[in-house]
């Protein structure tokens, strides 16, 4: 039914009167108020409610979906039994994936589903439709249950003497407030205080510079222009006991640069024939720095993207690291193998409140 | 009166139900309560099923995380793998990575229950930030419900960290970035940050305590603590009643919906039975975590794309733009801003979307209860809020993905992380003023709507030749809906000068208070509703449209 809006019968339409409509207190408004509550809207039947054949229908769909839920429980309990752990097959469009692991999540996806499903099919088309109304209740208490309250807790306060007792309650609030600081203390056992532990590394002078790959010593001629080595320290193991700890500051790579490309005074003097060797742990918050582009000697770490140049001192030249990576200072021993000639001279890896 | 002896009733004749229901009232008193809440009325919306997503992916997440604490070993000592994953026997990793293998490789359907544990976290920490959205922006935070937004807040917050203490448990190479990014980041605390480092590892970088202390926070403490504050979260539901969204018969003061018994409890029953099959259905299809591909931790190797789960993402975008900033201060010290300003907004995000109840009830200076939901387009000002708020989240999350952004769309890492940089201010601004425009936009339909009805599309040609849209008026259920929220007066200054001829002093505060209520509830911040005047006149022919 549509209008023209202007002079027009919408209000007195038969439905929308007073007198068809939930008995919840709209009527003497709707007279002065065009946007007057109407109320709820009356109960429309569903065709289960109506049709018993309907009902019926829906009783047999939930009936159904419950059937197929124990199916698929026994459908599970069968893949278990069945299927071995090592099993794997093609599941179009998804690829090669584990037999069991895909019968097992179907079959209990599908158990779990219809239960689900059935419960709201039921719910929808065969429990009551009709919503119900109930009245709400101010959350505060009323004004007598507030004096009570406030009456019973004042005669607590003077049981208790609280008030006039000044040494008991100060005492109290003291030794409440001290007795929390055990707890903290023994927190002290979490971890030994810093110290200088994240000032040295394992390296030192005449350590040699052991390919992390092969664990063998290398030599300036294993390291060739363009290329990306990682060094470990002479002597550290992969199953030392310390290992982990120890190859978080330690790490290191060594790139070959040509020595007149080198800008940085400093850099070319730490240098041997133009092998550089950098601390591999980001100045930032510690990852490795692993991706090299030969050609920019620029190396940028893959998890927040510092970039710094190799070519000058590894200084930053984009991303949140704050300062550069620590050059460690090499050499050769009497035999020809690359050594540390001492330990890096900064702290690697992230800045902290002491490194100055 | 009849004391305890004669309240006792006769047994054998009632139904065997109705004695096991006496039994428990005896000693637990429940025909009180049951009295009271078996009809309970809860009313129906879809958007109030995102709460219970919530709380059934976190039942999911407690069932399945107990059968994996029966097969997972929280141990970082180092073994040489033997299990049945060809690629990695004899590799060296920690206990943690080898139960884990074991877990995904050996355990009969402990794949399963590790996808369903993770896909569930992630649609736990999804479902809770899209229900906290919803309460957001109907305004179902006011009186009485602000403390239950604190807790749903404390819930996402804990929630976050449950999830990044359970992901850094396998101790796998991308999860291990994780935890040595957040050493990092520890570092960067002034005056204790080495302490705070040195404690929370049980020495240095990365030591042997880590995964055994995140283990006893991810599955003792911070799940104890949630489940508390989800226990307190649905009783305070429930004493306060749910709220509603407006429409005929649905006032402030009642509560339209279906009873708890039975249609409730058939479709929230039956809601939990929906999720947790589509969660395990997805987790037999859809892989999660790989951690056998990625492979054991080492401190000195990393895989590039590196990514923290979803929710994690926003404070990895705050790390990745900001500018390395360090500087060495007089008496020799390092302040990293570069990391420690990040650390300290990580928080401030969060905390400006959970204060905000408090905020707006400053303004408004509101006592009373709201149990009726506001559409949000007449809550411009909040709204708008709500939605640069969460424009500065996504910004964010672009950030903490720059690497995936660069690759997917061919773009440069430092044009996105300039984009992110000056967006971070720039887009929750913008989004704010433009969302504000919508909903002021929308407040002007709704009350063309009411004035001149809904536009049919029906061209009429009347007799002089004039073509005319015809327009029809709208039902009383929908004028009701359109006009049914009020509209509030910007708080005005007092006079100046009081009743005796005082001047009247005013604070700071109040004053700002005064202008922030003017930008809420000003002219330029509502559309005026149409009255029943303009309504009546428009009706009986004096109007014009």
């Amino acid at each position: 039914m549509s209008s023209e809006t202007g002079p027009h019968e919408n209000v007195s339409d038969d439905k929308n009167l007073p007198s068809a409509q939930d008995a919840s207190g709209a009527e003497p408004e709707v007279h002065t108020n065009p946007f007057a509550d109407p109320g709820l809207a009356p109960h429309d039947p569903r065709i289960q409610d109506i049709d018993e054949r309907a009902a019926k229908r829906s009783e047999r769909t939930v009936a159904m979906l419950f059937t197929v839920s124990m199916l698929a429980t026994l459908g599970f309990i069968v893949a278990y039994a069945v299927i071995p752990v090592d099993e794997y097959v093609y599941i179009f469009p998804i690829g090669r994936i584990s037999a069991v692991n895909f019968a097992l999540g179907m079959t209990l996806g599908v158990a779990l589903f219809c239960i689900g499903a059935a419960a709201v099919h039921w719910s929808r088309t065969l429990m009551s439709g009709a919503e119900i109304v109930q009245d709400r209740y101010p959350i505060g208490a009323a004004d007598e249950d507030k004096a009570g309250a406030l009456a019973a807790f004042g005669e607590g306060v003077r049981d208790s003497q609280f008030g006039r007792r000044k040494l008991i309650r100060t005492t109290m609030f003291g030794a409440l407030a001290l007795v929390p600081l055990s707890g903290v203390v023994l927190l002290g056992s979490l971890g030994p205080a810093p110290g200088t532990k994240l000032r040295h590394t394992a390296w030192a002078r005449g350590k040699r510079l052991v390919n992390e790959n092969t664990h063998e010593a290398l030599r300036p001629e294993d390291i060739t222009i363009g290329s990306l080595s990682f060094a470990l320290p002479e002597g550290l193991e992969h199953d030392d006991h310390s290992f982990q700890k120890e190859i978080a500051k330690a790490a290191l790579m060594l790139v070959r640069l040509e020595p007149e490309d080198i800008k940085d005074q400093q850099e070319l003097e730490w240098s041997y024939q133009g092998i550089v060797a950098y601390s591999k742990i980001c100045t930032h918050v510690g990852c490795p720095v692993s991706l090299y582009e030969q050609q920019t000697h620029h190396v940028l770490c893959p998890c927040h993207q510092s970039t710094f140049d190799l070519a000058d001192g590894a200084r930053v030249i984009f991303g949140p690291a704050g300062h550069p990576l620590p050059q460690l200072r090499i050499g050769v021993d009497d035999e020809g193998y690359l050594m540390a000639l001492d330990d890096f001279a900064e702290p690697v890896g992230p800045s902290f409140w002491e490194r100055g | 009166m009849s004391n305890a002896a004669d309240n006792v009733r006769p047994r054998a004749s009632a139904p065997r139900g109705e004695r096991i229901a006496d039994w428990a009232d005896g000693r637990l008193g429940i025909y009180g309560a049951a009295k009271k809440n078996i009809r309970k009325a809860f009313p129906d919306h879809w958007s109030f099923l995102l709460g219970e997503i919530a709380l059934y992916s976190f039942i999911i997440i407690i069932l399945t995380g107990v059968y994996l604490t029966l097969f997972f070993k929280p141990s970082m000592a180092e073994i040489h793998y033997e299990g049945s994953y060809v690629p990695m026997q004899g590799v060296l990793m920690s206990e943690a990575f080898a139960s884990t293998l074991d877990i995904s490789f050996d355990v009969k359907g402990g794949l399963l229950v590790r996808q369903i544990h993770h896909w569930a976290a992630l649609i736990f920490l999804v479902a809770m930030f899209v229900h906290m959205m919803r309460v957001f922006f109907t305004g179902a935070f006011r009186k009485p419900r602000e403390l239950n937004w604190l807790f749903g807040f404390l819930l996402l917050v804990l929630g976050m960290f449950t999830g990044f203490t359970g992901y850094s448990l396998p101790d796998d190479l991308l999860s291990g970035t994780g935890v040595r990014f957040m050493e990092g980041a520890i570092l960067a605390v002034p005056v204790v940050g080495t302490y705070l480092a040195m404690f929370l590892y049980g020495g240095e970088f990365p030591g042997t305590e880590i995964i055994p202390r995140f283990f006893s926070i991810h599955v003792l403490l911070l799940p104890g603590i949630m489940l508390g504050l989800v226990v307190a979260h649905l009783i305070l539901v429930f004493y306060h009643k749910h709220t509603q969204y407006p429409g005929p018969g649905r006032t402030n003061s009642n509560v339209v919906g279906f009873p708890l018994m039975p249609v409730y409890m058939a479709k929230a029953g039956g809601f939990f039975f929906l999720v947790f099959g589509v969660i395990a259905m997805i987790s037999a299809a859809v892989q999660i975590n790989p951690v056998w591909v990625i492979g054991p931790y080492r401190p000195d190797q990393v895989s590039t794309n590196a990514q923290p789960d979803w929710y994690m993402g926003f404070s990895e975008g705050l790390i990745r733009v900001m500018p390395g900033w360090e500087w060495v201060i007089p008496t020799g010290h390092t302040i990293n801003f570069g990391v420690f300003i990040p650390l300290m907004i990580f928080p401030l995000v969060l905390a400006a979307i959970a204060v905000y109840p408090f905020f707006e009830n400053w303004v408004t200076k509101d006592q009373r209860e709201h149990h009726l939901l506001d559409r949000p387009r007449n809550a411009p000002t909040r709204t708008a809020f709500g939605a640069a708020w969460i424009s500065w989240y996504f910004v964010m999350l672009v950030g903490g993905g720059n690497d995936l952004w660069a690759i997917f769309f061919d773009l440069s890492i430092n044009a996105i992380t300039w984009f992110v940089r000056i967006g971070f201010f720039v887009v929750p601004v913008l989004v704010f003023v433009v969302t504000r425009r919508i909903c002021l936009g929308l407040q002007r339909r709704d009350r063309d709507k009411v004035l001149h009805g809904r536009e049919t599309g029906i061209i009429k040609r009347l007799p002089h030749g004039e073509f005319v849209e015809v327009h029809e008026p709208l039902s009383q259920e929908q004028l009701h809906l359109l006009t049914q929220h009020e509209q509030r007066e910007p708080a005005e200054l007092p006079p100046a000068v009081d009743e005796n001829g005082v001047k009247r002093k005013v604070g700071p505060i109040e004053r700002l208070r005064v202008r922030v209520s003017r930008g809420y509830f000003g002219p330029h911040a509502q559309i005026p509703k149409p009255t029943a005047k303009e309504y009546q006149e428009i009706m009986s022919g004096h109007g014009h449209h």
